[in-house]
């Protein structure tokens, strides 16, 4: 094709779509993000900076004050927590899952997705019956006699990583699937042959070439955990408040828009930068280039 | 430079080895006995067992039945990576995440040798397949034939008593291939190392290998040099796999001891003479074999087969002519350029015949 004569056709033969063409396929997409998304936060950044007067008041208090300091902070670790926890349980069943064919398959990959289509309120709630005072794992660990009496478990940070763990395990297990999925199983075998024992063979080739699925399920899991609102506000109580619910009470009960929105735009800030960085880290993926 | 163990270290041994997937028998009953620093190729179509059995003694199959022992210690059971052999794989197994230079140096690292002595027998290993100054890259940025190149010195930088090899070169062009083939048997000629290749590529065995093992099926059909494997099928399934034969079904007219001459009255009529491969008795059913390029065409007479030259196919250095000698029996003859008197015509009437040493009578399977 001559440059600069293009056809008309809305659709091109080739690997391509005219500029014109993905404009209306993207359209009612980014409407939708334009009207549900960036209109609602933008509203809130703006309260938060411009209302009633510039000002940065509302940003100097989310770091001054120590109430909303210990929020972030406990966020922050509990995110992390909840990652780790992930990592550690959904890197080997991954693992599995990657070795495993026909009904195996099927079983794990039924059993990693089916609580990702069940409502997270039902999973929380079911890990509310489980640990409350006179739950399950209470009355399990009095008829065992490894306590005497009820021990708190509901409304605690352990019970908030435990039960965030549980909803967000698919989106760290997932990845990494697919990650050791695209390892050739000639190359531990390649391994062993050249003498590493097992282990040597995962630590030396298999981790290092799953990294770039270990990296995006911890940054999913990581990010879904930042903003996580039904799990924490209900196992964790007001006791252990996270950012959603504080964002949440300041919305709904104290009206406090602006300050809300200095929260927001807190937490969307570090999750940008947290994004960029990663980008910045899975670079490594180009010059690793599995094939 | 000798960088393979020879003596009785490299011995490879396979005895009575049995491998079934549930009811199948991928390798069924085969012995087969590799001296230190021969090379020896399997050699068989997809699914004849071959890549089963270099499993087997690489370690990553466990036989349901008999043994594998390298340098005369039974290994049948130990894992891979207690075995220390070199393996070189079909398709490139270099580890995308490391520089060519560690690739090689891997396995040094896994036997505790210290990081100044690694990167130095690796250059050496590197030196060795002619790819000095290829160290610092990645192994995506190299060709095919370089990969496969590095995966050679990554196998013997250790000097591993045996180099398996599965299809190494199958992913590579023809050219390449050719060359790679020369390449690596020079190679192992120079560090002694003991090959057992795998291939299905009958060319391939026949220009690397000291000893071709052919099977069919789970089985061994022969093993042998190229070039008894060639003169000297044992059974017809070598006939024809290895180059190309014509077959004739018939019955022996007499009795012949192995290796004697036998006539044979052939289905379809006419008679012709062939070697008897085993002990063939009178009246029994036989298939004579014999190479396209033994097959001479003359004017008729009576001591040759008539036929009528269907095709001529002219190829440059032979040409190729396929006679019809009735009883819908085709025989192919290929006439090296330069021997031919004449230049047969589709539709010439012709004599077909040849020597008794040039055809081989297989009794047919009781």
């Amino acid at each position: 094709m001559s440059p600069g004569r293009r056809p008309a056709a809305f659709f091109l033969g080739g690997r391509h779509l005219s500029e014109a063409a993905s404009l209306v396929l993207l359209a009612p997409f980014l409407i939708l993000l334009a009207i549900v998304f960036l209109l609602p936060l933008g509203t809130l950044i703006h309260e938060s900076l411009l209302v009633p007067q510039p000002t940065l008041a509302n940003y100097e208090r989310v770091f001054v004050e120590p109430v909303y300091l210990r929020v972030m902070g406990r966020t922050a670790r509990v995110a992390f927590y909840v990652t780790l926890v992930t990592l550690l349980l959904g890197y080997p069943l991954a693992w599995v899952m990657a070795r495993s064919s026909g009904l195996r398959l099927g079983l794990l990959a039924a059993a990693v997705l089916l609580p990702l289509w069940t409502s997270v309120l039902v999973r929380t709630y079911a890990w509310m019956v489980l640990l409350q005072r006179n739950g399950l794992v209470n009355e399990w660990l009095q008829a065992l006699g490894i306590v005497d009496a009820p021990v708190k478990l509901l409304y605690t940070e352990g019970a908030v990583v435990l039960a965030m763990s549980h909803v967000l395990l698919p989106f760290m297990v997932l990845p990494v699937y697919s990650a050791l999925k695209g390892i050739p199983e000639d190359y531990p075998r390649a391994a062993l042959m050249l003498g590493a024992s097992p282990w040597s063979a995962f630590r030396e080739v298999v981790w290092p070439l799953s990294l770039p699925g270990v990296a995006s399920g911890s940054l999913m899991v990581f990010l879904l955990s930042l903003g996580f609102f039904v799990t924490p506000a209900l196992i964790g109580g007001p006791q252990q408040m996270m950012i959603a619910t504080l964002v949440s009470q300041q919305v709904r009960e104290l009206l406090n828009w602006p300050f809300a929105g200095a929260l927001v735009g807190v937490l969307l800030a570090f999750v940008l930068a947290l994004t960029l960085a990663f980008n910045r880290f899975i670079r490594i993926e180009r010059f690793v280039g599995t094939r | 430079m000798a960088l393979g163990g020879a003596g009785t270290e490299g011995r490879v041994a396979v005895r009575d080895l049995v491998k079934r997937f549930g009811p199948v028998a991928a390798v069924d009953g085969v012995s087969l006995d590799v001296a230190a620093g021969e090379f020896v190729a399997l050699l068989g179509p997809s699914g004849s067992g071959k890549t089963t059995i270099l499993m087997a003694i690489a370690g990553f199959e466990f036989p349901t039945s008999g043994r594998v022992e390298i340098g005369g210690e039974d290994v049948t059971w130990a894992p891979p990576n207690k075995r220390n052999l070199g393996m070189v794989f079909q398709r490139y197994t270099l580890f995308p995440h490391m520089s060519v230079v560690e690739n090689i140096a891997f396995p040094l690292k896994m036997r505790g040798i210290g990081r100044a002595e690694r990167e130095a027998k690796a250059q050496a290993a590197l030196a060795t397949v002619r790819l000095e100054g290829y160290g610092a890259r990645r192994p995506s940025q190299l060709s095919g034939g370089q990969q496969q190149r590095v995966a050679l010195a990554r196998a013997i930088v250790y000097r591993p008593r045996v180099l398996l090899m599965d299809e190494p070169l199958s992913a590579l062009d023809k050219n390449l291939r050719e060359e790679m083939q020369l390449e690596i048997k020079h190679l192992q000629q120079r560090i002694g190392v003991t090959v057992v290749f795998v291939t299905h590529d009958q060319t391939e065995a026949m220009t690397m290998a000291d000893r071709v093992a052919v099977l069919d099926r789970g089985r061994l059909q022969q093993v042998g040099a190229p070039r008894d494997l060639y003169e000297a099928p044992a059974t017809p399934f070598v006939a024809g796999f290895i180059g190309e034969t014509n077959f004739l079904p018939g019955r022996a007219k007499a009795a012949a001891v192995a290796g004697a001459p036998v006539a044979v009255a052939l289905d379809g009529g006419g008679e012709a003479v062939a070697t008897a491969v085993g002990a063939v008795p009178a009246g029994v059913a036989v298939r004579v074999a014999v190479r396209p390029e033994r097959v001479a065409l003359s004017p008729p007479s009576a001591d040759t087969l008539p036929g009528t030259i269907a095709e001529a196919i002219y190829a440059g250095v032979a040409t190729t002519c396929i006679a019809d000698i009735g009883g819908d029996r085709r025989l192919r003859a290929r006439i090296a350029a330069g021997t031919g008197l004449v230049q047969w015509e589709p539709g010439a009437r012709v004599g077909v015949g040849w020597r008794a040493e040039d055809a081989r009578a297989f009794a047919a399977a009781p």
